[in-house]
């Protein structure tokens, strides 16, 4: 059952993630914070909004697990959790693989209409030689 | 042993759109990968896997149609339907809905494009409504389609 649990969590947690990256900011603090850790403040700065907003956002990217605060002295610099971009990762490629296999029924159909083919085409020829 | 397949399929979610874009090369005429995806009898010997019984219970592939069919393992059933929305020489446009999430809707574009030499690129694109619903359809696909699979599934994703 535990391996079901963990599907089931780690399924809603997909659904975190891909909700806190629909927004264009939380993309644009992902991107900035896979270089570096940063403070809300810093993040804050080259954009037009308060830093309350831009606390907002890396909540809800917490809330994701996508990105961590840790207590420094007097900053808490936001950190972003690597790892849980191999969750997403796992999933489409899942999808992929899943795709892949779909595909290669599709390749055996293929080949039996290619030869398909290929038997009526000597069949026709075979008859028009006779004829 | 099946040999390894001459072509991989490619996948891309959008991080922009709420896209899924999977692209596969076939070595076959575009005609006959169209069929594929067109004819009935053809199409069920592929859409699902080996564990699943597939049965069409309406199909008119032509623009303007509609198809349904359900896919059953045992007492488990999934059903599946939509439109053919349209039926090109090159395209096929259609609706997809697992009955499973009624509400849900995904509005698929396959193109097959001739690569010359009897070859075909297939470009399929998935729109879905929110990145909510995206997220649901690469979960959903694996509870229909790979149950049997998990933990083999596992066992190479672990080795990646």
């Amino acid at each position: 059952m535990d391996s079901l649990n963990t599907e089931i969590s780690s399924e809603a947690q997909l659904t975190l993630i891909f909700s806190a990256l629909a927004d264009r900011t939380r993309r644009d603090i992902v991107t900035r914070l896979a270089v570096t850790d940063a403070t809300v403040s810093e993040l804050a700065e080259p954009y037009d909004v308060s830093i309350q907003a831009v606390s907002q956002h890396i909540k809800v990217l917490a809330d994701a697990g996508l990105v961590s605060q840790t207590r420094e002295a007097q900053r808490r610099p936001c950190h972003l959790e690597a790892e849980v971009f191999d969750l997403m990762t796992k999933w489409i490629e899942r999808y992929r693989l899943q795709a892949q296999e779909r595909y290669e029924r599709l390749d055996a159909v293929l080949a039996e209409m290619q030869d398909g083919d290929q038997s009526e085409y000597t069949q026709r020829r075979r008859r028009g030689a006779a004829s | 042993m099946t040999p390894p397949a001459r072509y991989q399929t490619a996948i891309e979610a959008d991080p922009q759109l709420p896209i899924i874009r999977i692209t596969r090369d076939f070595d076959a005429t575009p005609e006959h990968v169209m069929k594929a995806h067109t004819d009935p009898e053809l199409f069920a010997r592929w859409c699902g896997p080996d564990s699943l019984t597939v049965t069409i219970s309406d199909w008119d592939a032509t623009t303007g149609g509609r198809w349904r069919y359900v896919h059953t393992r045992g007492v488990e059933e999934y059903g599946f339907h939509g439109c053919f929305h349209e039926v090109g020489s090159r395209r096929i446009v259609q609706t997809f809905t697992f009955e499973g999430q009624p509400d849900g809707v995904a509005l698929e574009t396959l193109l097959f494009e001739d690569l010359g030499n009897g070859r075909t690129r297939l470009n399929a694109q998935t729109l879905v409504d929110s990145f909510q619903a995206r997220d649901q359809w690469l979960a959903g696909g694996m509870e229909i389609g790979v149950t049997e699979g998990y933990a083999k599934l596992d066992a190479i994703l672990a080795r990646h």
